[in-house]
């Protein structure tokens, strides 16, 4: 088995091991932008077709709750940033502080959205699972407003189950860390995981003026 | 580099990558790309042999107008289940992750690939994909066809579409993490020397495929997830009945599912770019115009994706400029045609079987290529969309182009991959076998489809028969060229010849190291000194000079 820190067997250099890695978070999270886009796609293209149902289902979701999670997430990004600079000064305990930090800002994150898919579960607004926008709304806007719904949390889900990845990830690298594992010689794993960690923070600065702020008043 | 002259050896290396490790462990475990190479190349064929039982059964029903062999519902399901084994599980993967897997580290002087787990990893998630597919259709079968048009796909049909998108959706982290893999193993992983205009065309065509891999395969893959969603939550992203836009649907699969056509002719042109030089004995003609078009192939391939929908009342606009673009798409492929042509210009060309295998895909790819601009066309388009021109013309690139591609580059590479050479004169009435029957089989379709037969469709008119009997009969020739090079080919490994390091002789490095090759592919790491084909500097290789530029191999042609 290979410990963390070794050159593995195809490479020549650590250097080489070094830019491989970061090259290839790259290039996946390049995928990703894809992956989210094809969703923003359909969003964008229903939310002009249907602006005004649109906007009421919108105004239904709470916007402080969104608004302190957008704040949450955007510290989360500050602490993860911290931590990929702390291990590469070589403070050791620091990198285990930051990617604690990080790993509670983000479990804050997903109780928040928790909360707020309860909330919409109460109101009976979520799609496929007894339906019902307004009692009296007629069978179209019904059907757009579930509409809304139904991206609001193909999108949400998406990006909260990326959140749970990169949950996984901190615990796998505040284990590590513990261990003393990262020195300025030796820290790609927190760095991948850092450039991971911003491109879903920055994928929820994108969903939250989407899917929150638009026609609010 | 090496001084070992090529002619033909006598034993095989003492240790490969087939004997360093045995048992059934050493290879589900392996993270050797050459191993792993071999893995698909199983799973693919059978996947080919399963859309080809599907391809069987639809020209027998063809053989009478009224069609005797399945009920209407069966055919759709037969044409649908032809089309989804063989693109997803077939077409897509058999050139990279069998070939291109095998060779792009070989010919860049690399150990292996950046992330050889991650490579392991693909083949794992190509074997899930693949099951969920099987898993369809054994339990009831698919009859949307393979685009997957909602509402039909996502509401009307009745048959096993969600376990079908489930698996098409896995699958394309196998194509993306493939393609991240070559990405980065391009950039990172070179041998010294092996500069970006000193590869060979074959990894700059994979190149341009993993492009189109890591861009497009990430958006069919959301959009069978909403689809599946639709489908399993009734919700209503595509369906017009709750306000859902089933045209997004199209356009969105298109994104992809056109660029996935230059997913499967890319790589097959990498691999006669290879072929050419070598049995012409010429360094390529125009190596920057080729590995340029390679690149402009996959840009450019990103813009024509509406050219399926000049017929779904688009905007008249939108349409001109998606017409415009797919005219476009033929310069950087005929800038192909026209240097491989040109590389045959006084060359010493010999026609082994890799050869005629390379000369038969420039024929083929020439008529579906031109095929494809009458397609392009929007007044044309309107007579002959969805007819059998189209399904002609598409299988004139697919099974004529990306087909022959591979099963030329399996024969050149063989010698390589098995370190044994396959039986030359079986195998030359093989590759004539295979384009008789091609020819045979589809050319007839692109009368029919002119005459207005359309497609999908389980009946014809009676006066149409004469040209599916001989469409027909074409397919049995065709699957009789596909058996023969299966057969031989398994025989080759136990009783064929042994092949040396580089029988042909051909320049990559990958004919620098032993046949089959070690598993850490070379004893150092290969220095490049040379530029790529360039066969009158490389007396390493063997052949002799006769007349002023002219080159031949000193084992003379058998």
């Amino acid at each position: 088995m290979h410990r963390t820190g070794e050159l593995y067997g195809q490479f020549e250099t650590m250097d080489q091991q070094r830019e491989t890695a970061s090259l290839g978070m790259w290039v996946f999270l390049v995928t990703e932008v894809l992956f989210f886009g094809g969703m923003f796609m359909t969003y964008t293209l229903n939310r002009s077709t249907y602006p005004d149902i649109f906007a009421e289902a919108s105004r239904s979701i709470k916007l402080w709750l969104g608004a302190v999670n957008t704040v949450v997430l955007i510290g989360s990004s500050l602490t993860m940033a911290m931590a990929v600079w702390s291990a590469q000064v070589g403070k050791k305990q620091l990198v285990t502080i930051f990617l604690i930090a990080t790993l509670t800002l983000g479990s804050v994150f997903l109780g928040i959205k928790a909360v707020e898919y309860h909330e919409k579960y109460v109101e009976h607004h979520i799609p496929g699972l007894n339906f019902s926008f307004e009692p009296d709304a007629d069978i179209a806007t019904n059907a757009h407003a579930q509409l809304f719904f139904s991206l609001y949390f193909a999108m949400t889900g998406l990006h909260a189950l990326h959140m749970i990845v990169g949950a996984g990830l901190l615990l796998w690298l505040i284990r590590q860390s513990l261990r003393g594992r990262f020195t300025p010689e030796y820290n790609t794993p927190v760095e991948l995981v850092g450039l991971y960690w911003h491109f879903v923070d920055i994928v929820w600065i994108f969903l939250f003026p989407l899917l929150y702020l638009i026609d609010r008043h | 580099m090496s001084s070992i002259p090529s002619s033909i050896g006598n034993e095989l290396p003492q240790e490969h990558y087939l004997n360093a490790k045995y048992g059934i462990r050493s290879w589900l475990l392996t993270t050797d790309h050459k191993r792993i190479a071999l893995l698909y190349l199983v799973s693919v064929t059978f996947f080919f042999f399963i859309g080809g039982a599907f391809a069987t059964m639809i020209r027998i029903h063809l053989l009478t107008p009224n069609g005797y062999l399945v009920s209407p519902e069966t055919y759709n399901k037969l044409f649908t289940m032809h089309g989804v084994a063989m693109i997803f599980f077939f077409l897509i993967p058999s050139i990279p992750a069998v070939l291109g897997n095998f060779l792009i580290p070989l010919m860049i002087g690399a150990k292996d690939l950046a992330f050889p787990k991650i490579n392991l990893l693909s083949w794992y998630i190509y074997l899930i994909g693949g099951g969920f597919v099987l898993y369809s259709f054994s339990t009831g079968g698919l009859d949307t066809g393979w685009t997957f048009y909602t509402p039909l796909s996502s509401v009307y049909s009745n048959s096993a579409v969600t376990p079908a998108v489930i698996g098409i959706f896995i699958n394309g982290f196998s194509s993306i993490l493939t393609g991240l893999n070559f990405i980065v193993t391009i950039h990172t992983m070179r041998a010294p020397g092996m500069t970006w205009f000193r590869l060979p065309l074959f990894v700059w065509a994979h190149y341009a495929t993993s492009i189109i891999f890591i861009l497009g395969t990430p958006v069919i893959a959301i959009t069978l997830l909403l689809a599946g969603l639709e489908r399993m939550f009734h919700l209503g992203f595509f369906n017009p009945v709750l306000g859902g836009d089933p045209i997004l649907f199209q356009h969105l699969f298109w994104f992809y599912s056109h660029p996935a056509v230059y997913i499967m002719i890319l790589p097959a042109m990498g691999v006669i770019s290879e072929i050419v030089p070598t049995f012409a004995r010429k360094p390529i003609f125009g190596y920057t115009f080729i590995a340029g078009s390679s690149i402009a192939i996959a840009v450019i391939g990103f813009l024509v994706w509406a050219h399926h929908m000049f017929l779904t009342g688009q905007s008249a606009y939108a349409a001109l400029a998606f017409s415009f673009l797919s005219f476009l798409v033929a310069i950087p492929s005929a800038v192909k045609v026209f240097n491989w042509t040109s590389t045959l210009y006084k060359g010493s060309i010999s026609y082994d079987t890799p050869m005629l295998y390379a000369l038969g895909f420039i024929g083929l790819f020439l008529i579906g290529g031109l095929t494809g601009l009458f397609l392009a066309c929007l007044g044309l388009d309107i007579h002959i969309h969805d007819t059998y021109f189209v399904v002609a013309h598409f299988h004139y690139i697919m099974v004529g182009g990306a087909v022959m591609g591979y099963v030329g580059g399996l024969h050149f590479w063989w010698p390589k991959i098995t370190g044994k050479l396959y039986p030359e004169s079986l195998a030359r009435i093989a590759a004539v076998t295979l384009f008789i029957g091609f020819n045979l089989t589809f050319f007839p379709q692109f009368i029919l489809g002119y005459l207005g037969m359309p497609r999908r469709y389980h009946s014809y008119p009676p006066e149409f028969q004469v040209l599916n009997v001989m469409s027909t009969a074409g397919a049995s020739i065709l699957a009789l060229g596909y058996l023969l090079p299966m057969i031989y080919l398994v025989w080759s490994m136990r009783y064929g010849r042994v092949a040396g390091r580089n029988p042909w002789p051909a320049t990559g490095l990958e004919w620098q190291t032993d046949s089959p090759p070690m598993t850490e592919n070379f004893d150092v790491t290969p220095e490049v000194t040379w530029e790529p084909y360039d066969f009158a500097h490389r007396p390493d290789l063997g052949l002799q000079v006769i007349g002023e530029s002219s080159l031949a191999p000193s084992h003379g042609d058998d």
